[in-house]
């Protein structure tokens, strides 16, 4: 299935399994002069599952955002397929973002298509397949997630669940080579959550697709993760295999992994002493 | 001093909207005119759709607006010209208002409530939804993909609607006319015409065209800077209508001075 991408190159000869795809040096970055990120280092390899881990509001959603190109750090690079997104205008960015998917929080779905044309849309705007081949390859994609008979139900009609899986059909109707996820678990029962596994998994093992899935459910981070890091205060704090991670002696990894209220992870985010401020000083 | 500092706050919020407006119509040429010679093509079709929703839609309103005020103008003004002896002249001012001024103006403002609030909010819910950052994730620019159609679509529509607006007002006001005097259809379009310039025509579409162009941008606009919800669409649709209405009348005002002053 030929994309059209103008970028020319080869796809599978280029990048052998094992090959680094995305690779971010020392990023940078701050809102509003507050840093979220203070220097990350990240490497994915063809084919791997990443997963990155950390509490809310420590950069690890902003990282994911840099690396699908939505923004670009203060400084650092963010490569990926060996060229660095961050220097890229955005029409420069075109043909590698038709190399990776994203399934994003809510799914995203196109509200006013049809599931349907929800996949086919980047079909239809970036190739020249012809309407008969499109509608095989969106049977061929819902099957994959299971949803076959639902291709003519609009968003609305679905539930949080079916509308993800519709998502990551849709991340995967031009056949990526990387696949990010946001946060897949959030909002889905145990049940929906261990398909959703089951696919991120079915996909790096079958298609060799690499998968970098942002999201705090530790059961599934262990379950899908080739290789996991953990994200805190704008820096990689610890990264490993699921196992290394598991038996790892940091206070702040285990007090994360374990989910425990009390540790060296600060409940409390204000700066001021609270007596101090209860008297108005 | 507080109201003051409220005013020119206000006054420097409404700049910086004007200016990201005009960004988002110099991004709107490029992806109209540059961007399909260089592969990305205009969406015709949604075009279309979006004429049909936005345009063919408001069509009844508009009756009903123009169709009132033209008989409420007639009335009034038929009052004033009989005591000078020349009733038969409100077929002239009829034609010279709402051609150049109110079919344009009433029309502009019926479409800010009913286009410019349905774009903002719809384009405000998908960035909520995260739909925008989906597109431009399968490298599909928001603004060609969604802004360039609908943008064009009502920049077409509203001089269209606006020229249905001149029928129904004028039809209105002929309906006085005829309860009143007994002048036929034909004697009061003459009386129209003899008032009527040239002018007042391409002026009356020059200006709707813009209508059209500020209703779209101040809409889509603001669904593009949407954040924080359904709080943040509720505000973007409330300040959609509320900035296009202030902005057509200001550039109503401008256009009618420079004109004709």
């Amino acid at each position: 299935m030929g994309a059209k991408g103008t970028s020319g190159v080869d796809r599978d000869s280029q990048f052998k399994k094992g090959d680094v795809i995305v690779r971010c040096r020392d990023v940078r970055m701050s809102y509003d002069g507050r840093p979220i990120l203070k220097g990350v280092n990240l490497e994915v390899r063809k084919g791997e599952t990443l997963v990155i881990m950390g509490g809310s509001g420590h950069g690890k959603s902003t990282m994911l955002r840099l690396m699908i190109g939505a923004e670009k750090p203060d400084s650092g690079t963010v490569e990926l397929f060996g060229q660095d997104i961050t220097k890229l205008s955005e029409q420069e960015l075109y043909p590698i973002k038709k190399r990776f998917g994203v399934l994003f929080q809510s799914g995203a779905l196109y509200n006013s298509m049809t599931v349907g044309e929800n996949i086919a849309l980047p079909l239809r705007e970036h190739t020249d397949l012809d309407e008969k081949i499109i509608s095989i390859i969106i049977k061929l994609k819902l099957e994959l997630v299971g949803l076959r008979d639902f291709e003519h139900l609009v968003p609305s009609q679905l539930s949080g669940g079916m509308k993800k899986r519709v998502g990551l059909a849709r991340a995967i109707a031009l056949d990526p080579e990387i696949i990010f996820y946001d946060e897949p678990g959030a909002g889905l029962d145990p049940v929906m959550l261990a398909v959703i596994d089951e696919l991120i998994m079915g996909l790096g093992e079958k298609l060799g697709v690499a998968s970098i899935v942002v999201t705090h459910e530790m059961q599934s981070a262990f379950r899908i993760a080739d290789r996991m890091v953990l994200m805190h205060g704008g820096l990689v704090l610890a990264e490993g295999t699921p196992e290394q991670i598991r038996t790892t002696t940091d206070p702040v990894v285990q007090q994360f992994i374990q989910g425990k209220a009390e540790g060296p992870i600060p409940l409390r985010l204000s700066s001021r002493d609270f007596a101090e401020d209860l008297l108005g000083g | 001093m507080r109201t003051v500092a409220a005013l020119g706050r206000s006054g420097l919020e409404i700049f910086w909207f004007v200016l990201g407006c005009f960004r988002l119509f110099l991004d709107f040429l490029y992806w109209l005119l540059i961007g399909p010679l260089r592969g990305f093509r205009v969406r015709l079709h949604e075009t279309a759709r979006q004429a049909v929703r936005m345009g063919v839609n408001s069509i009844p309103i508009v009756f009903l607006v123009n169709f009132f005020v033209g008989v409420t103008l007639a009335v009034t003004v038929a009052d004033i010209l009989r005591i000078f002896g020349a009733i038969e002249y409100t077929a002239s001012v009829m034609g010279v208002g709402f051609w150049r001024e109110l079919s344009p103006l009433l029309t502009a403002i019926i479409m800010s409530g009913f286009a410019g609030a349905s774009l903002a909010a719809e384009i405000g819910t998908m960035k909520v939804g995260e739909e925008l950052m989906a597109l431009e994730a399968s490298a599909l620019n928001p603004i060609r993909f969604l802004c360039v159609p609908r943008l064009l679509a009502v920049i077409v529509m509203v001089p269209i609607v606006t020229l249905l607006g001149n029928v129904f007002g004028i039809y209105g006001g002929y309906l006085v006319y005829y309860s009143m005097l007994d002048l036929t259809w034909a004697q009061f379009y003459d009386k129209m015409l003899d008032a009527m310039k040239v002018k007042d025509v391409w002026v009356g579409g020059m200006k709707s065209a813009i209508f059209g162009g500020i209703v779209g941008l101040v809409g889509l606009a603001q669904g593009l800077q949407v954040s924080g919800g359904a709080e943040g669409v509720g505000r973007a649709t409330t300040n959609a209508v509320v900035y296009s209405i202030i902005l057509i009348i200001v550039a109503d005002c401008i256009m009618t001075v420079v004109l004709y002053f």
